[in-house]
């Protein structure tokens, strides 16, 4: 029977003031941990995804929407953009630009995106084929991991796609077959939530469905997508040359990396296309930065409202353990009459008031990857991404050294109070 | 073996508590009897190491516990003193054997369940051993008192009013038991009280006035 066991029989059996520290002291390491958890995962997808790109051009519109739509896929295109405007860009001889990546959108499987592009796409998230090819007609895809694990697909099935970004029966193309022509490895990043194809197969669908809406009456005024429709009648290969011979078309946006980021010019490029230009550049890591700061104000609070909790709850620990102190009074007289040094006293509640935040803690961590694991599923359901509750940042070491520290500030004055406890005084009462 | 010397006490504000001299070997009995007021809880605590010595000296097997001081003091006290109070109270988080076996490990002393069982039967309690004091009668928790003193096998057993709040029946028994016991134990008892019924059963006393 050491004074851990003593301390701890203390603890137990006093179980609503147990319950009530723990859930208190749980809710706040939980609430920080979380934050800390989530943050941390939600800028690694960010960094992720921002794979070496310096520049997306697209429609004006909003600029962090551009960036959202354009590569984290999660917001709908700021408008479309005329070939003709970024030929420039789209040459290889341009004296800045490294790489131009086109991307087309507008269309869904399974509210998963068919990304019209070409193959530097792949090669600029560094992914890797798993089985069969990447596409090389029309109508061929090439599909993350993602997507084949959640829809099924397989190389060689063939799908029908479906207008916009959410899944929507009435709006599938139901003339339009895609091909499964290969299946990428998992890179974490949005290429895993992506359906890749080439950048005409995006204007074909669309033509079909400008022909569809003109032989039904049905105008289909509301959407921003390619209605041109193609009047050559070659095949299509996945080159910016493609693209350059149909100038009449339009793409959503452009991604670009720089040879030299710093370079003056490279500096300036993206004001020059935002002043002159009826297109719209915008820097993903400024974006991204701005999301990030307008998160910030959210997590700000919540962190503020978790530190409140966990406070009130070290505050419910001194409570607890102040009231039973005068409850225990000839107990802990008791104790010193048995032997028991003034140290060892103070130790003990102490120690009653570690074990508490000790256990406050690992009921907050319980809770925090459990949530996370729940909420990665809706977060899933609502973005393609994938978070994981199971999880372990070195920062939750600081939690739990602060955790007990402060069991320590709130046990130190009822301990102090302990071990002066005046045995001679405390018995002589009758 | 216990003796003192010269103990004078004086609570601030208070008047000089004069003690007289006491001695009690191993195996004796001795009855300090006094009325309220008297001095009786002072010497029992002075006796106990509870109460640090301002005049005179308190010796217990050789060792002067009014030199002893802090942590030293308070181990010397759970090893070799053993005090039964007249208003017992236990650790409540704690079983009746827990609370004797707390006894051990604050003294520093290795734990031994067996010994403490073993003398919670010779108390006849020990099917109460996995009891919570809280669920056992006043006798009992007595009884626990008794056995938690004992444990240690103290040099000295110091007992404060231990029958005052019994019937004679009862008043009997617990005396008879810390006799027993006491001498099984080897030790020195001291019974500090005022109840003048106990001055009939042992001959060795002093008397405070």
């Amino acid at each position: 029977m050491n004074i851990i066991q003593l301390a701890w029989r203390n603890i137990v059996k006093n179980p609503l003031n147990l319950l009530l520290s723990i859930i208190l002291f749980g809710l706040g390491v939980g609430l920080i941990s979380f934050l800390l958890l989530f943050n941390v995962q939600l800028k690694e997808k960010f960094d992720k995804n921002l794979a070496g790109i310096d520049l997306v051009i697209g429609a004006k519109g909003s600029p962090l929407q551009m960036i959202l739509c354009s590569m984290y896929h999660i917001d709908n295109p700021t408008g479309n953009l005329p070939i003709k405007n970024v030929t420039p860009l789209l040459r290889e001889t341009h004296p800045l630009i490294k790489k131009a990546i086109p991307l087309s959108l507008g269309d869904n499987y399974k509210s998963y995106r068919i990304v019209g592009t070409n193959h530097d796409l792949v090669t600029l998230y560094g992914g890797k084929l798993s089985v069969g090819n990447l596409w090389t007609k029309d109508y061929e895809v090439t599909i993350g991991k993602a997507v084949a694990d959640d829809t099924g697909l397989k190389v060689g099935d063939e799908f029908v796609s479906s207008h916009g970004f959410v899944e929507d029966d009435d709006l599938a193309h139901d003339h339009v077959g895609f091909t499964v022509k290969g299946i990428l490895e998992g890179t974490g990043s949005v290429l895993d939530q992506l359906i890749l194809t080439n950048t005409a197969t995006i204007w074909n669908v669309h033509e079909h469905q400008a022909e569809m809406a003109d032989t039904s009456d049905h105008p289909d005024s509301d959407h921003e997508d390619q209605h041109i429709p193609d009047n050559s009648g070659h095949l299509h290969d996945n080159s910016n040359i493609d693209l350059l011979n149909h100038a009449d078309k339009e793409i959503t946006s452009v991604l670009i990396q720089y040879k030299n980021r710093t370079n003056f010019q490279a500096l300036n490029f993206g004001r020059n296309i935002n002043e002159n230009t009826e297109m719209q550049a915008a820097s993903p890591a400024i974006e991204i930065n701005r999301l990030y700061n307008m998160i910030g104000v959210g997590t700000d609070a919540l962190r503020s409202l978790a530190i409140l909790i966990a406070v009130v709850s070290a505050l419910s620990i001194f409570i607890s353990l102040y009231k039973s102190m005068k409850e225990r009074k000839y107990e802990l007289a008791l104790i010193r009459v048995m032997g028991a040094s003034r140290t060892k006293v103070f130790s003990l509640i102490v120690l009653e008031g570690l074990i508490l935040a000790f256990i406050g803690f690992l009921t907050g961590t319980i809770l925090c990857h459990l949530g996370m694991e729940i909420i990665s599923t809706y977060l899933k359901a609502d973005f393609r991404y994938s978070f994981t509750g199971w999880r372990f940042l070195p920062e939750e070491w600081v939690v739990l050294v602060v955790s007990l520290l402060l069991g320590f500030i709130a046990a130190i004055i009822p301990a102090i109070q302990a071990a002066g406890t005046d045995i001679n005084k405390t018995l002589s009462v009758k | 073996m216990i003796s003192t010397h010269n103990l004078k006490y004086k609570y601030p504000g208070g008047s000089d508590i004069v003690l007289p001299d006491i001695l009690c070997n191993p195996l004796d009995i001795l009855l300090v009897l006094g009325s309220s007021g008297v001095g009786k809880t002072t010497l029992l605590h002075l006796l106990g190491g509870l109460l640090a010595t301002q005049l005179g000296t308190v010796m217990i097997n050789n060792t002067e516990i009014s030199k002893l001081s802090g942590s030293r003091l308070d181990t010397f006290r759970g090893r070799n003193i053993g005090i039964v109070f007249q208003q017992n109270h236990f650790i409540e988080a704690l079983t009746v054997l827990e609370n004797v076996i707390v006894a051990q490990s604050l003294a520093g002393n290795k734990t031994d369940r067996t010994a403490a069982q073993n003398l919670l039967e010779r108390l006849n309690i020990g099917h109460k051993a996995n009891s919570y004091i809280r669920d056992i009668s006043q006798g009992e928790k007595q009884r626990v008192a008794i056995a938690r003193a004992l444990i240690n096998q103290p040099k000295l057993i110091l007992a404060d009013e231990p029958t005052s709040a019994l019937d004679d029946q009862n008043c009997k028994e617990v005396l008879l038991l810390l006799q027993e016991q006491a001498k099984a134990a080897g030790s020195a008892l001291v019974i500090v009280t005022h109840d003048t019924r106990l001055k009939d059963v042992i001959s060795n006393r002093v008397i405070l006035q």
